[in-house]
């Protein structure tokens, strides 16, 4: 379509959303790379052997930050594992066995509802709960069933999203060739869908390793380096992850250099969950 | 199988239950002992003065102005983004914006409350002259940057998922590309970009780290330059130091009773709206 030939008020019209659309996307980019910019800057020259290796010591006057990334790692290796079948079997009911509309609308009321539910109430929730009811006291593990909550929706959700895309014809070509319906879901439905259900992991390791607010109430603020597998307690203790860490530091330490130098470390992080989360997606879809 | 599936469906029907059914027997002491009305118009907020006041209007204007602030910001800004990516971006383009905003949504809450404590506080002291820059203007900014990765990926989603036969035959019909894009392609996907603003809303209202950083945690009534406590940060700053059982700690409880209302409330108005717009 030619613009000379559209009325003046057209015109006006595509040419103003255009420049929109391009300023608004401009806009976003600049933000990113702003933010990556002033954090690698000010935090990757604090980045250092001794920091990543060691724990913090008031003799030696030291600060390091080993305990925060093994308590990150526990997270969410943690939460994945009892999160991750549990929604994708919730997206799998919703999308292929249930029949009843109304238990639907009504689990999907809930997952939306558990997705709009601010972290610090999760928090506050997991700490009467977890900590003080099942008295687990401020631990890992309270924090890691914590975050299960907060991760089930995204799961479903995404699940959910990519499995709705499988071409109904891809089941009925299943049933009629006489597979069973478990048969189906396994062989055809996941398998299709699967770069959705890995997206909705990478959101959720995101929304774990970004977590703070859930887990401060929860996982505490412990700093120093434990033994959570040994024989008194699993993921007993209190250990904070590297976003409370660098709350800790920013805001009631003043330490601003290791507070930089974490944010960095979380940027390499969330660049390098997004990147492998990605490779691995696009390899398993090959298969 | 079918029992196996049907249980995990089942879990977040019984989470949300459990979630609500903990808040309101741990919120409502407080609000008994302090009253209805004292509790959510009551103007001042002093829970360790020798005579303690618990009044979170302050936090309550505080939370629907920033999200309000930040919505209003937020919204085009990622809205746009989006359609810009679904539709007419170059795939060399997207293929780089994409990743980008898919690292925007990745980078956790407490960097962007220290960039927010490093570079917008300053900047916001120096440019309007303030003692102090921690304030609701600083929040509303960062909660609408913070905000904008869960517009763009949630609406470009829904806006790819348009059938191409709908934009085809606008353009057939001798609508431009941009009128294609706004008055078919975006009615079309209209849940999906309203599902992305109750996400946006639901971040920017409950964000606690973020905004406990930037917004200078002072229990004022809100303005756009003071220092603000919001009903997040009202009830993170105190948790730690509230004594088990006190009339504190009850308070605080009620605060988040009052916050999770707040989201049912958006989350059944937000329901309603699609479901009026899909019968019409």
């Amino acid at each position: 379509m030619k613009m000379q030939s559209l009325s003046g008020r057209r015109k006006v019209y595509n040419r103003t959303l255009r420049v929109l659309l391009y300023f608004c996307a401009f806009l976003t980019c600049a933000l990113l790379l702003f933010i990556i910019g002033y954090i690698f800057i000010k935090g990757l020259p604090h980045v250092t052997w001794q920091l990543l290796s060691t724990k913090p010591s008031y003799i030696k006057d030291t600060i390091g930050i080993l305990p925060n990334i093994l308590n990150t790692v526990y997270l969410v290796l943690i939460t994945l594992v009892i999160t991750l079948p549990l929604g994708v079997g919730a997206a799998v009911y919703l999308t292929e066995y249930a029949s009843n509309r109304r238990l639907v609308a009504a689990i999907e009321f809930a997952t939306e509802t558990l997705t709009g539910i601010p972290s610090i109430i999760f928090g506050l929730v997991g700490m009467l709960f977890f900590c003080n009811f099942m008295s687990l006291g401020k631990s890992l593990l309270a924090g890691c069933l914590t975050l299960v909550i907060m991760t089930l929706p995204t799961i479903i959700r995404t699940t959910q999203e990519s499995l709705k895309t499988v071409p109904q014809s891809y089941r009925e070509g299943a049933l009629g060739l006489g597979a069973g319906k478990w048969h189906m879901i396994r062989t055809i439905v996941l398998p299709s869908s699967v770069d959705g259900i890995v997206t909705g992991c990478i959101l959720a390791i995101g929304r774990i390793v970004g977590e703070s607010a859930a887990l401060l109430f929860t996982a505490g603020m412990g700093m120093s380096l434990n033994n959570f597998f040994s024989m008194d307690g699993f993921l007993h203790s209190s250990g904070a992850s590297l976003t409370v860490a660098l709350y800790v530091y920013a805001k009631e330490r003043a330490e601003f250099d290791v507070a930089f130098a974490i944010a960095a470390i979380l940027m390499i992080l969330t660049l390098v969950i997004n990147l492998s989360a990605k490779l691995v997606g696009r390899k398993l879809k090959k298969k | 199988m079918h029992i196996l599936f049907l249980i995990c469906g089942l879990i977040s029907i019984g989470f949300v239950l459990f979630i609500s059914i903990y808040l309101i027997i741990s919120g409502i002491p407080a609000i008994r002992e302090i009253g209805l009305v004292d509790f959510l118009f009551g103007q001042t907020w002093a829970s360790t003065a020798s005579e303690p006041q618990f009044g979170i209007l302050p936090f309550i204007l505080t939370s629907i102005y920033g999200t309000g602030g930040a919505i209003l910001i937020g919204v085009p800004v990622g809205f746009m983004t989006a359609v810009f990516l679904a539709k007419i971006a170059p795939p060399k383009v997207a293929a780089v914006v994409r990743p980008a905003v898919d690292l925007l949504a990745g980078i956790p809450s407490v960097v962007y409350g220290l960039i927010g404590m490093m570079v917008l506080v300053p900047a916001i002291r120096e440019l309007f002259n303030l003692p102090d820059g921690a304030s609701l203007f600083a929040a509303i900014i960062v909660l609408a940057v913070m905000i904008l990765p869960s517009i763009v990926s949630v609406s470009e989603t829904a806006l790819k998922a348009v059938p191409k036969e709908y934009e085809e035959a606008s353009l057939a019909l001798g609508a431009t590309e941009v009128e294609t894009y706004f008055r078919v392609s975006v009615p079309a996907a209209k849940s999906g970009i309203a599902a992305s603003i109750v996400l946006g809303i639901g971040r920017a209202i409950g964000e606690a780290m973020a905004v406990i950083m930037v917004a200078g945690n002072v229990a004022n009534m809100p303005s756009l330059f003071s220092s603000v406590r919001f009903l997040t940060t009202a009830v993170a700053s105190e948790m730690s130091y509230a004594a088990v059982g006190s009339l504190q700690q009850q308070a605080l409880f009620s605060i988040a009773l009052v916050l999770f209302l707040f989201i049912m409330l958006i989350n059944v108005i937000l329901n309603m709206l699609l479901k009026w717009k899909r019968e019409k």
